[in-house]
């Protein structure tokens, strides 16, 4: 049986990716994702997983021979963060175009510069149009269920897609939390053998990576749209699947006392937890408050969001990135292109709160629910406020 | 002594496989040496071998989809990470063929690229995977620019020649700096083999690429190839001017067998890099002068290399 045992997320996740049977893993290190590539380091080093880890020089080459990797046939992961994954950027845009499926945590972290090694969404934000399945984890729980999920999905021969689960670094990467670590013969039944349709052998030769000329470039990027669109049947199901199998339930949205909340807080990843305590100290005091929490980012589960958040009458978006000079946070935009000119649809109100680092505490979601009711009345002069601003 | 190397006889003229992996009808330019190496290269490797690719000439002419001229299996990802992609290719069939799941048979695989996939954006990427001791072979085609975007300079360009990116002028007198000495970079990280070669001597390259398949651990061939379009030569000289181009010590002929120097030619009566200069457009703006100092480099370069030849 399954124990719930006190972990180090960073080693629950490792340990995910030892029961998943990763088989090639090139990575390099960067803080806050360290402590997963260490611990995989070492089940391989002591025979636990029997797999490739590939010491690479640097994240564009840890990409680049995932790419191989998974073309070749094995099942293959690695872990990046922040400058990291934007040295890999140039080859991310590649393994979703070209099918290959790959499993990638990203411990998400500010940008340089100023050089900050903390949390929020600005890595995985850029890097929001590279074509994969992205998912964000509330807790360690799910940060080891999203791992399992992701070789699942991504390696079914309908999606054949990359995937990346983002985890909040330090903020989950560093934290110890009870986890129940899943028994092998379960995992087993849950991730087949990795059996791509195609790959490099030399046995049946295919060409993998031509050019695209003008007459078939814009049917091979429809193409892709259409394939990660359709996705979402199969990453559905394998969540239904995992909840048959390992009893916890994941939906593409997730609500927390949002019947009748006029006011809904949306958040992605590890400050929903506080969000929701927030949510609970409100509705003490008698505030109509719910909170809405997306777990798939891509593709964007649009009516899914729209069953559960769209008869509230003020939505509070958190983006935990400022793209400066944007009309507002990524999440924001993606939200009111959702409701546009939807009769009744809620206000949308976006925030910036939680850079590198900076605490989104239980009083900031006060201020930000307070903010979006005044803004409710009155329409406020800028499309996104920044939370948590510093006086002095 | 390489072990592997004991039972490869070597490539006869009479026995150089009819077999063509990489197929005809590909666009490469009339006369590009790089196509003919490259058709050499596969020859000697067969079918058993999966090619990774860097962006560039090569890869555009062979591939427009739906069309290929690959008869084995063929990837390309990007530009400067042909070696990082071999690398994840050797890992892969590494622990596949531990856990049954493919065929213990050998098969090779190659990182192919050209100077500037090579020597200038893709160094780091070979040298990680050199340091961490894959085993492939990595050929590089030098065509001495960044040919595929229309002849700019790269780190391999020969001193004086003239690119859209090293032009003479009142200022300048065409590329300022020296070649870029790529295989001894590939020597620095103590791999097992490394080799020059050139389309000229097709049985020499044959069995340098062949010896580079066999060898267990990184290998590295060093390709030198004429580019009619880059360099302003006729298409039908290509063989003349690769041959020029050893005979004038330019572009020696050597192996490097466990850090042992090997010359596989040596020239004890050189012809004048004058010769070899004469021809190609990219150098007729140079001067005696230039053309003096070229000839001095050359030959001193030589010497280094014979020295080395003999130290080793």
């Amino acid at each position: 049986m399954a124990k719930r045992v006190g972990v180090e997320v960073s080693i629950a996740i490792a340990e995910a990716v030892k029961l998943a049977k990763a088989e090639v893993i090139p990575a390099y290190p960067i803080t806050p994702q360290t402590h997963i590539v260490e611990h995989l380091s070492e089940v391989v080093a002591n025979g636990e997983l029997d797999a490739e880890f590939i010491p690479v020089e640097s994240e564009h080459a840890a990409m680049s021979a995932c790419c191989g990797s998974s073309a070749a046939g094995a099942r293959t992961f690695t872990s990046s963060s922040s400058q990291g994954l934007s040295l890999m950027s140039e080859v991310l845009y590649i393994p979703p175009a070209m099918r290959l499926p790959i499993v990638n945590v990203v411990a998400n972290r500010a940008m340089s510069a100023p050089i900050s090694i903390w949390n929020d969404h600005q890595d995985i934000m850029v890097q929001r149009d590279i074509g994969w399945i992205q998912t964000f984890a509330e807790n360690g729980q799910e940060a080891v269920d999203l791992t399992l999920h992701a070789f699942r999905v991504a390696e079914d021969r309908r999606v054949s897609l990359p995937i990346i689960v983002n985890i909040d670094g330090f903020t989950l990467s560093h934290v110890i939390e009870p986890i129940e670590l899943p028994d092998q013969e379960d995992v087993d039944a849950y991730i087949p053998p990795f059996k791509p349709k195609y790959k490099l052998d030399p046995r049946k030769p295919i060409t993998m990576g031509p050019v695209g000329i003008p007459e078939v470039y814009t049917e091979a990027k429809m193409l892709q749209d259409q394939v990660i669109k359709n996705s979402k049947k199969v990453i559905l199901k394998a969540w239904k699947e995992f909840a048959e199998q390992f009893g916890r339930e994941y939906n593409p949205v997730e609500t927390y006392r949002t019947e009748d909340a006029e006011i809904m807080l949306v958040t992605m990843g590890s400050i929903s937890e506080t969000a929701m305590t927030a949510v609970d100290k409100m509705r003490d005091a008698g505030k109509s408050v719910g909170l809405v929490r997306i777990r798939l980012w891509r593709p964007f589960p649009g009516p899914e969001f729209r069953k559960a958040a769209g008869k509230a009458k003020v939505l509070a978006v958190i983006d935990r990135t400022l793209p400066p000079g944007a009309l507002c946070g990524p999440v924001g935009a993606e939200l009111r292109s959702l409701f546009y000119k939807i009769p009744g649809s809620p206000k949308i109100f976006s925030f910036v709160a939680g850079l590198g680092g900076r605490d989104v505490t239980v009083a900031r979601f006060e201020e930000i629910v307070e903010k979006a009711t005044g803004y409710a009345k009155k329409r406020p002069k800028e499309l996104y406020e920044v939370i948590g601003v510093r006086e002095k | 002594m390489i072990p592997e190397f004991e039972k490869f006889k070597g490539f006869k003229a009479k026995s150089i496989p009819k077999d063509e992996p990489l197929a005809p009808g590909h666009r490469a330019c009339q006369g590009c040496g790089e196509v003919l190496a490259l058709r050499m290269v596969m020859k000697a490797l067969g079918r058993d071998v999966i090619v990774c690719s860097a962006t560039g000439c090569m890869e555009i002419i062979t591939t427009p989809y739906p069309h290929t001229a690959w008869r084995v299996p063929w990837i390309h990802i990007a530009f400067e990470n042909a070696a990082a992609v071999a690398s994840g290719v050797e890992s892969a069939r590494k622990v596949l063929k531990r856990k049954g799941r493919i065929p213990k048979k050998h098969i090779d695989i190659m990182a192919v690229g050209g100077d500037g996939a090579t020597g200038d954006i893709g160094l780091q990427w070979i040298s990680g995977a050199f340091e961490r001791g894959h085993d492939f072979l990595y050929v590089c085609l030098d065509n001495e620019a960044y040919m595929n975007t229309g002849v700019q300079r790269s780190g391999c360009t020969p001193y004086g020649a003239m690119t859209t990116t090293s032009p003479p002028g009142s200022e300048s007198f065409g590329q300022v700096t020296w070649k870029k000495n790529v295989p001894a970079i590939a020597v620095a990280h103590n791999i097992p083999y490394v080799a020059t070669a050139s389309p000229a001597y097709y049985l020499d390259l044959m069995n340098k690429v062949k010896k580079a398949a066999l060898v267990k651990g990184p290998a590295y061939v060093h390709i030198y190839s004429p580019c009619p379009t880059g360099w302003g030569s006729a298409g039908e000289r290509s063989i003349e001017f690769s041959k020029l181009a050893v005979e004038t010590k330019v572009f020696p002929l050597y192996e490097v067998i466990e850090g042992r120097y090997v010359m596989s030619r040596k020239i004890t009566k050189p012809k004048p890099v004058s010769e070899y200069l004469k021809g190609q457009k990219r150098f007729r703006h140079l001067d005696e002068a230039h053309i003096d100092y070229i000839q001095k480099r050359v030959d001193a370069d030589y010497e280094k290399l014979i020295k080395l030849s003999e130290m080793t």
